[in-house]
């Protein structure tokens, strides 16, 4: 058996209404992660079925670091999405149980949104 | 609707060998919510990775966590050598699984050690832990480490193992196999045990897939998901299945781990029985560049690692997403309409790692 990963690239959003569409055809939640970019953070979303997984994509800009929450199709994404807020900073809208940058305990604020690629501070 | 009380869970606790709380919203003994929280250990080892050199954040990796140690370093190293279309000679892809399934033995009886330890049952705890011992005299004369194993590298692994040690390794099998089949028959036979945890700590088989559990968790509701199943390693060349229970509570998670304590011991015969000579790792230059998502199985269940390199020595990003976080929706799903007195045997039924997830 392969590993077969797809990433499609979605708006913010989209997500509420895609990651619906994946709960009704029964993907199973997996992670959601981030990477630096330029000008802001790039998530993914990733879902399992039957081996296969499947990511969605979104680019939030630094300028405006808003995204709404998909626990309305998979609760348990409230850990991930606080972990957001947390470690990069984000604003998650609608979150259920939101723990307000309380998840982890830390020593510094929103520490992974100064993890720039080109080493620079964000 | 009576008095409702909100009890705090930890993070001190004498079920937790490891930091983690839960607010436990109460009516009278009754659980009728609850909400957890993370972070007291937090070490930012992601961070590390934008200044550590990728080929260091093996060692990194690898000390997250100090069970499933080497599973850490088998998937970062797996990650890399994806995005480097690397060819991992195939003794070292079999020796990965021999000692894969070694961490895994040794963290299940830590875990029936500890369940044991949870009902009150002493001698059976200290059964357990006496055979782990055994397990870890086997990793200590493969590898040279106990906890630390120190083997894997990218582009295979950094030290081979003599075949009088892997003769010798399948003999220590047997006594090992013997003295856990006696452990295993207590946990799956005794009605002391039974009348503990049978129909305690209840996830269903949706409840389970649809909150995302992992591991002997999800294997426990009937759902028939094993990381290992995707071939990494050698373990797509072995003969073997899922371990999978449908009781859905804490008895399943029990057998669920008990009986794949026996599916790891033939996993390292096949391993060996099955290991080519040959070179066991291949000079790896250059830098990576590239993206992989990544997925192994842990004791715990499945381990992601996503990783995104630029072609410089540092990583845009090194991201973990360990078992037990998975595991938290789950568990908080488990416990209301518990009692209180349930809720030690039931949050350590998903065997919380919480240095892993504090990685």
């Amino acid at each position: 058996m392969s590993d077969e990963q797809s990433i499609e690239l979605v708006e913010r959003n989209q997500l509420p209404g895609k990651t619906a569409e994946l709960k009704a055809g029964g993907w199973r939640i997996v992670q959601i992660s981030s990477v630096p970019v330029a000008d802001g953070q790039e998530i993914t979303y990733s879902f399992d079925k039957e081996y296969r997984l499947k990511s969605l994509r979104t680019t939030v800009p630094d300028a405006d670091p808003v995204l709404p929450t998909i626990t309305g199709a998979y609760f348990a994404a409230f850990t991930y999405e606080n972990e957001l807020q947390d470690l990069l900073g984000l604003k998650v809208q609608g979150l259920p149980l939101d723990f307000k940058g309380n998840f982890y305990r830390k020593a510094m604020n929103a520490p992974l949104a100064s993890a720039k690629p080109d080493g620079k501070a964000g | 609707m009576g008095t409702r009380t909100v009890i705090p869970f930890g993070p001190q606790h004498p079920v937790l060998p490891e930091p983690v709380h839960l607010d436990l919203v109460m009516e009278d003994e009754r659980i009728v919510d609850a909400i957890p929280s993370l972070g007291y250990v937090h070490r930012g080892l992601e961070k590390l990775a934008a200044k550590k050199d990728f080929n260091d954040m093996v060692f990194v990796s690898e000390r997250i966590c100090g069970i499933c140690s080497f599973i850490h370093s088998l998937a970062y190293s797996t990650a890399i050598e994806t995005i480097m279309k690397v060819e991992v000679p195939e003794r070292a892809q079999y020796l990965r699984v021999m000692w894969a399934e070694m961490s895994r033995v040794h963290s299940h009886l830590l875990w029936l050690g500890l369940a044991a330890d949870a009902l009150g049952y002493e001698s059976l705890f200290m059964h357990s832990w006496r055979v782990r011992e055994k397990v870890l005299d086997v990793i200590e004369e493969t590898s040279g480490g106990r906890v630390i194993f120190g083997t894997c590298k990218i582009g295979g692994v950094r030290r081979d193992v003599e075949p009088a040690v892997l003769e010798k390794t399948l003999k220590e099998l047997e006594t090992i196999e013997f003295e856990c089949s006696e452990i295993v028959h207590v946990f799956a036979g005794d009605p002391s045990v039974h009348r503990r945890v049978a129909g305690v700590g209840v996830l269903s088989k949706d409840d389970a897939y649809a909150l995302g559990a992992v591991g002997p968790t999800l294997r426990a509701s009937g759902v028939n998901w094993d990381a290992r199943k995707l071939g990494y390693a050698a373990y797509g060349k072995l003969e073997w299945e899922p371990v999978v229970e449908t009781g859905c509570d804490i008895l399943a998670r029990v057998l669920v781990r008990a009986k794949e304590i026996f599916q790891s011991i033939k996993l390292i015969r096949q391993a060996i029985q099955k290991m080519p000579a040959g070179p066991v790792e291949v000079r790896v230059t250059g830098n990576p560049s590239g993206e992989t998502i990544t997925r192994v199985e842990q004791p715990r269940g499945e381990l992601v690692y996503h990783i995104q390199a630029n072609g410089t020595k540092n990583l845009a990003r090194f991201r973990v997403r360990t078992p037990t976080f998975a595991n938290i929706p789950p568990l908080v799903k488990m416990l209301p309409g518990c009692e209180l007195a349930d809720v030690p045997i039931i949050v350590l039924s998903i065997d919380p790692c919480i240095s892993c997830t504090e990685r």
